[in-house]
């Protein structure tokens, strides 16, 4: 029994008797665990933090945790959590609640689409570490051929006429996939509506909202640019890496898509696996609008940080959140790693402005960034879209309606996904 | 002792059958039961009890997030699933990648057996080890691969393609079932036709020559003998082949799942149970899928050994 203990014990603190906290990632440049080591480092020894870096792709990252959560894992003492699967994981009481004083303190100049991310019913339940959106880059000299003013915003139905007439490529996720659900939901929010009525409903209560003006006009956007092939031969099986392929070929106009295309492009500048005028050639704007007129709402991500409700070290693990988000880490962790802060006051790092020159518009599209559907049940939601939307070459008008009822028998236990 | 035991006539045998317990004869069998004990808990703990969980579980509504709304709902998931056209769909797919993928697997591997078996001694070590390098590359590694050949964006298929006068070099390969799944079960054939060569030419070495010969020497063509007497005598070799591969393709999961995730009309019937189960964390739905699977692999293997009297510990095969 008494060996049994001590094993037990060992395994939650380290050989001088530290207790350590596992902080599950999602995989990075390193910049988590460089945030990891920092935070030890201020700790004095009153904690050390561990990485343990999960599956690459969200929902495989989704899988791992729940696993573990529902299993009662203890060691569940930090975890980077995508915003989407937040729900899922507070509803049934798998995350503990966040102090009010952390919330408070690790808030209060926390962009707004980042904060509506890291909240489940009016409750913040997470603490926001970093946020991301998407931006519509474009090639310059494409848009300056259409007698397009990048200084304005611009529609949807204005990219669609300058990649036909220019018979370039518009760079867009349409793969059965996670960026297909981030693409039709920006499209719906974009035309003032939304995917679910009440999100926060039971699964035989929740209701759709694709049958509306918001769900067509989405439909008719993807329908649009798959039946005309103006997302290329590869939009069927292209997420954003693809795109961002398609996006720097001699047929590449504009993309919607995350800021990491910035470092990376720049990357393959410098090791010449792309011309070097390219980078001159790039712009950015925020997201297209859907009519013109009325604000467009961008994607939101990011990373929000969560503790388990069976962590054993809990305060500890708060203490070191606090630690993990100061403004300080995000700037580094955006300069270090592409993934921009979820805290206005991180924008300050004269770096960054260096670095990032697309930070103000990444920070003016993160405060209008509308979040994905909050609901327990994200997963199934956002499969039946990905399942209808694609392949983009078949979606129709009626695809929104359909998806709308597909979602709700699946819901209600009528339909296999 | 041996020798007068079975010098025996039949009928002495049979008088002499009826076992005496000695002390000793029930030492051994006792010792055969610890013996086979640890075999026997592990195959309890592995199969016995996961397949009785599974079962269970399969009854009710219940998914790992509301660990709390557990409900026992009798059979319901069961009708769900088979009153929807995902899992046909799957079936369908399934089936059709076990009937193509066993079918040119066995015509491939049997030209291979006779490769190997004819290959002359100096070169029949190089032979065999080059015919066998796929079955030991891991399928997760060949499916990559494959994937890579035929992605339209870094894959090399698309260039030759494009050499080829008239021919779509804008081919994306995974968007749609039909070449999707031609990719797939070329990546499976490529990968496990060996190993029925291996098979086969197990059989082929059990073939008496000198009926091949005696055949010859009658006037037999080549193509007389291979269908009136290699491949008889090769049955149980094929039935083999056929049952191991056919329960193998059945439970198809790692190429599908890498290269199309079961997107566009090539979902199969364990990915279905994965995504149910894992994905969906949808605990019940998902072991009816499961069990359901698992009934179809157990009639596959009845329907192999009892109608094609298969008999797996002789090493025989075919009707009786």
């Amino acid at each position: 029994m008494l060996t049994t203990s001590t094993l037990l014990l060992a395994g939650c603190s380290g050989d001088d008797g530290t207790p350590v906290l596992t902080w599950y990632t999602n995989p990075d440049d390193g910049g988590q665990a460089e945030i990891a080591a920092r935070c030890t480092d201020a700790a004095e020894g009153r904690y050390r933090i561990e990485t343990s870096v999960l599956p690459n792709d969200a929902a495989s990252q989704r899988e791992q945790l729940t696993r573990r959560l529902a299993a009662g894992d203890t060691t569940m003492d930090i975890m980077s959590l995508d915003p989407p699967f937040i729900p899922e994981l507070s509803e049934p009481g798998f995350l503990a609640p966040v102090p009010d004083d952390v919330a408070a303190a690790t808030t209060e100049d926390t962009l707004d689409g980042a904060l509506a991310g890291a909240m489940w019913k009016d409750e913040i339940v997470s603490v926001p570490f970093w946020a991301n959106t998407q931006l519509l880059w474009y090639r310059k000299s494409v848009a300056e051929t259409a007698g397009l003013d990048m200084d304005q915003p611009v529609t949807w139905e204005q990219l669609i006429d300058a990649a036909r007439d220019q018979e370039k490529y518009l760079g867009v996720q349409g793969a059965n996939a996670e960026s297909m659900t981030v693409w039709v939901n920006a499209l719906v929010a974009s035309a003032g509506g939304q995917i679910l009525q009440n999100p926060e409903a039971g699964a035989d209560e929740l209701v759709t909202d694709l049958d509306s003006d918001a769900g067509r006009a989405a439909a008719d956007v993807v329908g649009t640019i798959g039946s005309e092939g103006l997302g290329g031969p590869g939009l069927p099986t292209q997420a954003e890496n693809e795109s961002m392929l398609l996006f720097r070929g001699d047929n590449g106009s504009f993309m919607v898509n995350w800021p990491f295309v910035w470092p990376a492009t720049n990357a393959a500048a410098e090791e010449g696996a792309v011309p070097e005028d390219l980078i001159d050639d790039i712009g950015w704007a925020v997201y297209p609008q859907m009519s013109e007129g009325q604000e467009s709402a961008p994607p939101l991500g990011g990373i929000n940080l969560g503790v388990g409700s069976e962590s054993q070290n809990q305060d500890l693990a708060w203490d070191a959140i606090q630690c993990i988000v100061e403004p300080e880490n995000q700037s580094y962790y955006f300069i270090s790693n592409g993934n921009p802060p979820a805290s206005a006051s991180a924008y300050d790092d004269p770096e960054i402005e260096e670095m990032f020159p697309m930070a103000d518009t990444i920070r003016e599209s993160l405060d209008q960034a509308v979040p994905r559907p909050q609901t327990p049940y994200y997963n199934e939601v956002s499969t039946a879209i990905q399942d209808s939307f694609t392949p983009p070459s078949q979606v129709a008008e009626g695809t929104a309606v359909e998806t709308g009822n597909f979602i709700e028998k699946v819901l209600r236990g009528e339909a296999l996904l | 002792m041996t020798t007068e035991s079975t010098a025996q006539p039949a009928a002495s045998r049979k008088k002499s059958v009826r076992p005496v317990k000695s002390k000793r004869t029930k030492a051994e069998a006792r010792l055969g039961w610890w013996l086979a004990g640890p075999a026997f808990f592990i195959m309890i703990a592995v199969i016995f009890y996961p397949l009785m969980q599974a079962l269970w579980d399969s009854l009710f509504s219940y998914r790992l997030t509301a660990p709390d709304d557990r409900e026992f709902v009798g059979l319901s998931n069961y009708l769900t699933i088979l009153t929807d056209s995902v899992w046909w769909s799957g079936f369908a797919v399934t089936v059709l990648i076990t009937v193509v993928t066993v079918a040119v697997e066995l015509v491939l591997g049997f030209a291979l057996a006779l490769v190997m078996h004819k290959a002359i001694t100096s070169t029949r070590g190089f032979v065999r080890t080059v015919i066998l390098v796929p079955y030991g590359i891991v399928t997760v590694v060949s499916a990559y691969a494959w994937y890579y050949m035929f992605s339209i964006d870094s894959g090399y298929m698309n260039n030759w393609m494009g050499w080829v006068p008239g021919v779509d070099s804008d081919l994306n390969w995974f968007a749609q079932a039909g070449s999707a799944l031609t990719v797939i079960m070329l990546s499976e054939i490529w990968k496990t036709t060996p190993f029925i060569s291996l098979l086969l030419l197990a059989g082929l070495a059990q073939v008496p020559e000198e009926l091949s010969e005696a055949a010859a020497v009658d006037g037999a063509t080549w193509r007389q003998r291979l269908w009136k007497v290699i491949l008889p005598n090769m049955k149980a070799a094929i039935m083999v082949a056929v049952l191991f591969r056919a329960l193998d393709a059945f439970r198809i999961f790692d190429a599908v799942f890498i290269m199309t995730n079961g997107d566009y009309g090539t979902e199969v019937l364990s990915l279905l149970a994965y995504r149910t189960s894992i994905v969906r964390l949808e605990i019940g739905l998902g072991s009816a899928v499961s069990v359901l699977l698992f009934l179809c692999v157990a009639l596959l293997a009845f329907i192999a050994v009892k109608v094609f009297k298969v008999d797996l510990a002789r090493g025989q095969g075919g009707k009786s």
